[in-house]
C-alpha cells in the first residue's frame, strides 16, 4: 500500500482552483487591413504573408478565420480588396472586424490553400491558441506546434511558458520548447543540454520520440548525451508501468475487497454460505439508483450528495433485507451449510427477479457526482477520481469493519458466539440476536459496495451474479474467518488480474486465475492465513 | 436415516418407474407415429422433443444424485460435464453437415470460415468419425472429473469449498467457451445440424428415434447406478457421505472411492448431454453457465437425494413446471417459483417429494399395524 | 523394560503445537505386543492428541512414531493406511454410521480389501453373514441385527463402535473414552469385553473412569501438559503425588 491520498487530494484541489481561476489576457479587437489586401492579390506567397499578419494581430477572431481559411471558407473581393469568412453554419463575417456581416456582395472568390500554406495555418493556429483562456486549447496547441516544429513559435511558446499554471499543459509547452531547441540551429550547447534534461524530467511517451528524432541528426558530442537521455526516459518507463499495474490492480483488487468484505464476515465468521451475497451488493446498487431519481426530481442541486445520503440507506436496506432472511431461512438450516447454500441461492433468484419486475430488465443509469468524474495525473500516471475514491472508501469501510469487531460489544459477542455457541449462549448472550445482527452487518457493509460498484458497473439485476464467485474466491483464497487474509487476498488477486492481463487477455487472464485458485485452493484449502488446531475440524 | 427404508420401500417403486420407461418407449412412438394428427391419442412432435428433454435431464439428475445424494459431495459443476458431452455430440454433428453450410466448406464449419481459419484444428480432429466423438463424450467429462476429483479429493477439499471450486471451474469454462478462439463456436456455439448417422435431425421419425434412445439410456443409467447403490459400494458411499472421517479411520481410502463416483458421474452427465444436443439442435456456452447446474441441483433436491427414482421424477417435475411456468403468462413469475421451491424443499422438504410421501406411508402402515415391541 | 525391536507402538519425543499451544511436548510411550495400557490425565493433557497422532491425523512436528517392531514409521502415512495396517480406533463420541443398519456397520468394518471395485462388484458383497453375526455376539447386538445404528442408545452404539474395531481385526485397538455415558452395570460389562478382547489384540483405553480403569487390571500411563506425568501399575501411579495433585484430587 504505497497510496498517499492525501498527496493526491491536494494535487487534485489546486487542479480545481487553477482551473477555475484563469486569468483573462486583454487583446486587440482587429486585424490589420494589409491582411485582406495580401489575400486579394491571390497568390501562395502572399497568402503567407496574411496568414502571418492575421496570426501576429493577436485578434481574438484570428483563430476562427484561419480555421476558416484551412477548411476553405475564407472569401475575398478584389476590389476593393475585403474578405469574409462563413462559419459552418454558414454565417458570414468580416475578416478585420470579426463582426457579422449580413449579406455579402457577389463576385467574391475562394482563398485557395496548398499543402505549404495549410502548414503554415496550422502553425500559426497554434502559436496563437497558446495563449488561449480556454486550458484545452492551450493544450492541443503546445501539441501542434511539438508537431510543426516551427521554429518561429519557440518565442511564443517562451511567453505562454511563463504564464502557464495548468500543470498538464506546461509539461506539453516545456516538451515544444525542448523539441525547437533541440531541431533547430540556433541554440548554444548549454541550452541544447538543458533541453535534453527537460525531456528526460518529463519522460514521456513524446520525450522519448523527441529524442529519438533527433538523435540522428544531433551533434556528434551531444549524442551520447541524447542517448543517456533515452536509456534514462525508458528506465522511468518500464518503472512507470509496473507502477500504472499496480494502479489498476489495487483499483481492482478495491473491488473485489468491496465486494468480499461482506461476504468475510457472513461466510468468513459465521460460516454461512450465503448465494443471495451478490444481490445484497445489488440492492445497495438499486438504492443508489432510487435516492439519485429522488433527488434529480426533488431537489437537483443535492445531486453531489447523492452517494453520501445512499450509503446509510443502502447499509439498512441490504441489512434488513439480510436480517429477514437470517431469519426467515438460514437459523433453520445452521449446521447444514450446503443446505443453506442451496435455500440462499433460491432467495437469490426471488430477489434478481423482484429488482427486474419492479426496475425492468435493462441496466439503470446511476450518475456520477462531480468528485467521481475526471482525472488527473500524477507522475504520468493516470488517476481517475472514481476509482481513487472507491479505493479509499474500502479502506475506510475495511477500517470500520475492523473496529465494529475489535472495539464495540456487539463485536465482542460476535466473536464469542463464532466460536463457542454454547458457552456464549450460557453466558447470557442472546446467540440469536447476535446471529441476526452479525448477518445484518455482513449484508449491510454488501448494500455499501453496492453504492459504490454503481458507479463503475452497470446497475442491473445481473449486478450480484458477476460477483459472487470472486467473492468466494477471494475469501476462500484469503482465508476464512481472517478479514486481512481477505484484504491481501483481494489485492494479491486484483495485481495478479492485471499482471496476466497484457500477456493473456482479459477473460484468459480471469480464466488462469480461476484455474490458479482452484489448485490453490487444493494445496491449501484453508486459504492463505489458515487458522490451525482442532477447534478448525469442526 | 432414510436410506436404508427407503431402499426396501422403494423395491415396488422402482418396478413402477422402469414399468414407465418401458411405456414410454413404445406408447410415444405409436402416438407420434401411428395415430393421425386429428387424434385425441396423437403425440405432437414438439411434445416428443419436450419429454427427450426431460429424460435427459433426469439421466443428468441421476448422475448428480450418484455424488450428491450417496455420498454427499454437492458439486455446482455438473451443468460442465453435461455440456462437455454435449459440445463433443455437437462438433460431430458440425462435422456430418459436410459441404451444406452456409459457405460450402468441404472441411471446415462456417464458424471457423467466417473467422477465416485455414484449417480444422487439433481438437476438431476425429470427430467426423461416430465411434471417436462417441468415445469423447464419456470420455472429455470423465477425463476433467478425474484431474479435478484427484487434485480435490487427495488434499480432502470437502463440503462448501468444494462445491465453490466446481462452480468456479464450470465458470472457467463458460468463459473459455465463449471465446471465439477456443474453436467451438463461440457465444452462438454449435447449431444448424444437418443429420445423425445419415438421419436428418429434424424428421419426425429421427426425433422420435432420439426419444427412445434417450428413455432407454435413462433406463440403463437407472440400471447401473442401482447395481452401483445397492452393492457394499453404494454402502461405503453412504458412509462417506455421513461420517467421512470415521470411514477413512476403518481403512477406506476416501479419495478413490470418492474419484470413482464422481468420475462415472461426469461420464453419465456427458451422455446426458449427448443425447441432448440433437433432440434440442444447438449447443452454446450458456449450458456452461454456474445456474444450469445449480438448477440440476435442485431437481435432485425436490425428488429426493438419495432415491434414484426421486432424481429421475424430480427432474421432470421441476422442468415441466418450468415449461407451463415460461411458455405462459406466467413467465415473469417463474424465477419466483424457482427460488422460492429451492427455499421450500431445503426447509420443509429435506427429503423431497419421495421422502414426503414415504413418511406418509411410513405413518398410515404404523397406525395400522404398530411396529413389534423392542 | 521393552526395546524398540520388540516393541508394538514406539512413540519417542513427539511434539504437536497449534498455532503456538504445545498439545504435546516431548510425549514417549511404549507398547509391547499383546498390553492392554489405560492412559489417564486430564483435560488438555494430549490424550486425543497422541491418538490423532498415532492414527495419522496429525502430523507430529518432531519426534518419531514407530509400529510393529520399529518396522513402520507411522508419520510417513495417512489414516486410511495406517487403518489398513492395522491401528484400530474408537472415537471420544461415539461414531457409526447412522443410515446403515447395524449388522451393515459391521459389514464395512470387517476385514478385507477396501477398494471401490471390490466394494462395488468384488469380495466385499460375498462376505458371508456368519461373520458378521460372530461380531455381533461378541458385542451382544445380535438382537438389533437390523436396527439402524442412528437409532440406537448411546451405549449400544459405543458397543457397536467396538464391535466395528474388532470386524477390522487390528493389531492395536485405541479405545477413547469407551464408557462415557454409561451406566454401572454397561460399563462393567464393557471392562469384561475390553479384557476379552485382550486376548488376541493390543488395546490403548484413554479413560477418565477411575473404577473403570481399575477394572481393566492393567499398566497405566498418567499424562499431563503433553509429557508423561507417571507410569507403572494402578496403585503406584495413583498414589503418586503429582498424579493426585493434577488429576485425582486429594
Amino acid at each position: 500500500m504505497t497510496v498517499s491520498p492525501l498527496r493526491w487530494l491536494c494535487a487534485c484541489g489546486l487542479w480545481l482552483i487553477l482551473a477555475v481561476a484563469q486569468p483573462l489576457q486583454a487583446q486587440p479587437a482587429t486585424i490589420p487591413a494589409d491582411a485582406a489586401t495580401r489575400l486579394a492579390e491571390d497568390g501562395f506567397s502572399a497568402t503567407e504573408a496574411a496568414i502571418g499578419l492575421i496570426a501576429a494581430s493577436g485578434a481574438p477572431h484570428a483563430v476562427a478565420a484561419l480555421e476558416a481559411m484551412a477548411d476553405r471558407r475564407l472569401l475575398f473581393w478584389k476590389d476593393p480588396a475585403r474578405a469574409i469568412w462563413r462559419d459552418a453554419a454558414g454565417a458570414s463575417f468580416d475578416l478585420l472586424t470579426g463582426e457579422a456581416v449580413a449579406s455579402p456582395p457577389a463576385g467574391a472568390s475562394l482563398v485557395r490553400v496548398n499543402n505549404r500554406l495549410r502548414g503554415a495555418i496550422q502553425a500559426a493556429l497554434g502559436t496563437l491558441t497558446l495563449l488561449s483562456p480556454d486550458p484545452q486549447r492551450r493544450l492541443r496547441a503546445a501539441e501542434a506546434v511539438l508537431r510543426s516544429r516551427d521554429q518561429a513559435a519557440l518565442a511564443d511558446v517562451e511567453t505562454a511558458l511563463a504564464r502557464e499554471t495548468v500543470a498538464r499543459v506546461r509539461v506539453a509547452l516545456l516538451e515544444a520548447r525542448a523539441a525547437l531547441i533541440l531541431t533547430g540551429t540556433t541554440a548554444d550547447r548549454p541550452t541544447r543540454e538543458g533541453a535534453i534534461a527537460t525531456l528526460v524530467d518529463v519522460a514521456d511517451t513524446t520525450a522519448l520520440t523527441v529524442l529519438r528524432q533527433v538523435l540522428p541528426t544531433a551533434d556528434a558530442t551531444l549524442k551520447p548525451v541524447i542517448e543517456a537521455g533515452i536509456a534514462s526516459i525508458e528506465r522511468t518507463m518500464a518503472i512507470r508501468d509496473v507502477a500504472q499495474t499496480v494502479w489498476f490492480g489495487l483499483s481492482l483488487g478495491s473491488v473485489l475487497l468491496l465486494a468480499a468484505i461482506g461476504l468475510a464476515i457472513t461466510f468468513g465468521v459465521m460460516g454461512v454460505i450465503n448465494m443471495a451475497h451478490g444481490e445484497m451488493v445489488m440492492i445497495g446498487a438499486y438504492v443508489t439508483f432510487v435516492v439519485q431519481e429522488v433527488i434529480r426530481t426533488h431537489a437537483p442541486h443535492l445531486f453531489d450528495w447523492s452517494l453520501p445520503i445512499a450509503i446509510p440507506l443502502a447499509f439498512v436496506c441490504a441489512g434488513a433485507v439480510g436480517i429477514a432472511i437470517e431469519r426467515g431461512i438460514i437459523r433453520f438450516l445452521y449446521g447444514r451449510p450446503l443446505e443453506t447454500l442451496l435455500a440462499t441461492f433460491g432467495v437469490s433468484l426471488v430477489l434478481q427477479q423482484a429488482i427486474r419486475t419492479w426496475f425492468g430488465p435493462t441496466n439503470r443509469e446511476v450518475g456520477a457526482p462531480s468528485y467521481m468524474s475526471g482525472f488527473f495525473e500524477v507522475w504520468g500516471l493516470q488517476i481517475t477520481y472514481g476509482r481513487l475514491w472507491i479505493l479509499v472508501f474500502t479502506l475506510v469501510v475495511f477500517a470500520c469493519l475492523l473496529l465494529v469487531l475489535r472495539a464495540t460489544p456487539l463485536g465482542l459477542q460476535m466473536r464469542a458466539v463464532t466460536q463457542n455457541r454454547r458457552m456464549a449462549s450460557a453466558m447470557g448472550i442472546r446467540t440469536r440476536f447476535v446471529d441476526a445482527m452479525t448477518f445484518g452487518l455482513g449484508s449491510g457493509i454488501a448494500g455499501i459496495a453496492g453504492v459504490a460498484l454503481s458507479q463503475i458497473d452497470n446497475v442491473s439485476p445481473n449486478l450480484g451474479q458477476s460477483y459472487i464467485i470472486d467473492s468466494f474466491m477471494v475469501v476462500v483464497f484469503g482465508g476464512v474467518g481472517n478479514l486481512w487474509g481477505t484484504l491481501v487476498a483481494a489485492f494479491t488477486l486484483g495485481i495478479a488480474n492485471k499482471v496476466l492481463e497484457p500477456f493473456a487477455g482479459a477473460v484468459l487472464g480471469k480464466i488462469l486465475i480461476l484455474i490458479l485458485l482452484i489448485l490453490f485452493i487444493q494445496k491449501r484449502p484453508r486459504g492463505l492465513f489458515a487458522l490451525k488446531g482442532r477447534a478448525v475440524e469442526q | 436415516m432414510i436410506t436404508l427404508r427407503l431402499m426396501r420401500a422403494l423395491a415396488g417403486r422402482e418396478q413402477v418407474f422402469l414399468a414407465l420407461l418401458a411405456a414410454l418407449i413404445v406408447l410415444v412412438p405409436v402416438g407420434n407415429l401411428v395415430m393421425p394428427p386429428d387424434s385425441v391419442l396423437h403425440i405432437p412432435t414438439g411434445t416428443v422433443v419436450l419429454l427427450g428433454k426431460y429424460v435427459c435431464y433426469a439421466i443428468l439428475a441421476i448422475a448428480l444424485d450418484l455424488v450428491w445424494g450417496y455420498c454427499g459431495i454437492l458439486s455446482l459443476g455438473h451443468g460442465a460435464f453435461f455440456a462437455l458431452g454435449g459440445y463433443a455430440m455437437g462438433m460431430y454433428l458440425m462435422r456430418q453437415i459436410g459441404t451444406r453450410g452456409v459457405y460450402g466448406h468441404p472441411v471446415l464449419p462456417d464458424f471457423m470460415v467466417f473467422l477465416n481459419w485455414k484449417e480444422l484444428p487439433v481438437t476438431w480432429w476425429g470427430f467426423d468419425w461416430f465411434g471417436y466423438a462417441m468415445l469423447m463424450v464419456v470420455l472429455v467429462p470423465g477425463v476433467l472429473a478425474f484431474v479435478f476429483g484427484w487434485l480435490a479429493f487427495r488434499s480432502r477439499v470437502t463440503g462448501v469449498y468444494l462445491s465453490i471450486i466446481t462452480q468456479a471451474l464450470t465458470y472457467a469454462l463458460l468463459l473459455a467457451f465463449f471465446r471465439n478462439d477456443m474453436g467451438f463456436g463461440g457465444n452462438n456455439g454449435l447449431t444448424d445440424f444437418k443429420d445423425i448417422l445419415g438421419f436428418p435431425v429434424q424428421a419426425q421419425s429421427t426425433r422420435v428415434g432420439l426419444f427412445v434412445l434417450s428413455v432407454a439410456t435413462l433406463a440403463a443409467t437407472f440400471g447401473l447406478a442401482r447395481w452401483l447403490v445397492g452393492s457394499t459400494y453404494g454402502k461405503v458411499l453412504v458412509a462417506i457421505r455421513d461420517a467421512e472421517s470415521r470411514t477413512r479411520f476403518l481403512g477406506y481410502r476416501v479419495e478413490h472411492h470418492k474419484l470413482l463416483v464422481f468420475t462415472l458421474s461426469a461420464m453419465l452427465a456427458g451422455i446426458a448431454g449427448a443425447l441432448y444436443v440433437p433432440q434440442v439442435g444447438i449447443i452454446n456456452p450458456s449450458e456452461f453457465a454456474p445456474t444450469n447446474s445449480i438448477e440440476a441441483v435442485v431437481w435432485v433436491a425436490v425428488g429426493g437425494r438419495g432415491t434414484l427414482v426421486g432424481a429421475a421424477l424430480g427432474a421432470v417435475v421441476v422442468n415441466a413446471l418450468k415449461t407451463v411456468f415460461t411458455t405462459g403468462a406466467l413467465a415473469p413469475y417463474w424465477l419466483f417459483a424457482l427460488g422460492g421451491l429451492f427455499v421450500l424443499v431445503t426447509l420443509a422438504l429435506p427429503q423431497g417429494i419421495l421422502g414426503l410421501l414415504e413418511r406418509r406411508r411410513a405413518a398410515k402402515s404404523t397406525a395400522v399395524s404398530p411396529k413389534a415391541a423392542e | 523394560m521393552a526395546s524398540l525391536t520388540s516393541a508394538l507402538l514406539y512413540l519417542d519425543d513427539v511434539q504437536v503445537a497449534f498455532d503456538g499451544f504445545k498439545a504435546l511436548r516431548g510425549l514417549s510411550l511404549m507398547l509391547e505386543p499383546g498390553e492392554m495400557r489405560a492412559i489417564i490425565g486430564p483435560n488438555g493433557a494430549g490424550k486425543t492428541t497422541m491418538m490423532d497422532v498415532i492414527t495419522g491425523k496429525t502430523r507430529p512436528d518432531t519426534g518419531s512414531v514407530l509400529f510393529d517392531g520399529g518396522r513402520v514409521d507411522l508419520t510417513r502415512h495417512d489414516e486410511a493406511a495406517i487403518a489398513g495396517m492395522g491401528i484400530g480406533r474408537k472415537f471420544q463420541k461415539p461414531t457409526v454410521f447412522d443410515s446403515h443398519s447395524v449388522a451393515d456397520n459391521i459389514l464395512l468394518a470387517l476385514k478385507g480389501p477396501r477398494g471401490p471395485l471390490s466394494a462395488w462388484f468384488g469380495a466385499r458383497n460375498r462376505i458371508e453373514p456368519a461373520r458378521i453375526d460372530r461380531v455381533l455376539e461378541v458385542v451382544r447386538l445380535s438382537a438389533l441385527r437390523d436396527r439402524l445404528a442412528g437409532s440406537l442408545s448411546h451405549g449400544q452404539k459405543q458397543w457397536l463402535e467396538i464391535g466395528m474395531l474388532l470386524a477390522q481385526d487390528p493389531k492395536l485397538l485405541l479405545v477413547d473414552e469407551p464408557v462415557a455415558g454409561m451406566t454401572d452395570a454397561e460399563t462393567e460389562t464393557t471392562a469384561t469385553l475390553l479384557k476379552d478382547i485382550n486376548r488376541d489384540h493390543s488395546v490403548i483405553v484413554v479413560e477418565h473412569d477411575m473404577s473403570f480403569v481399575r477394572a481393566l487390571e492393567c499398566r497405566v500411563t498418567c499424562l499431563h501438559e503433553g509429557a508423561v506425568l507417571a507410569e507403572g501399575r494402578i496403585d503406584t501411579v495413583a498414589s503418586n503425588e503429582r498424579v493426585i495433585e493434577v488429576y485425582l484430587g486429594r
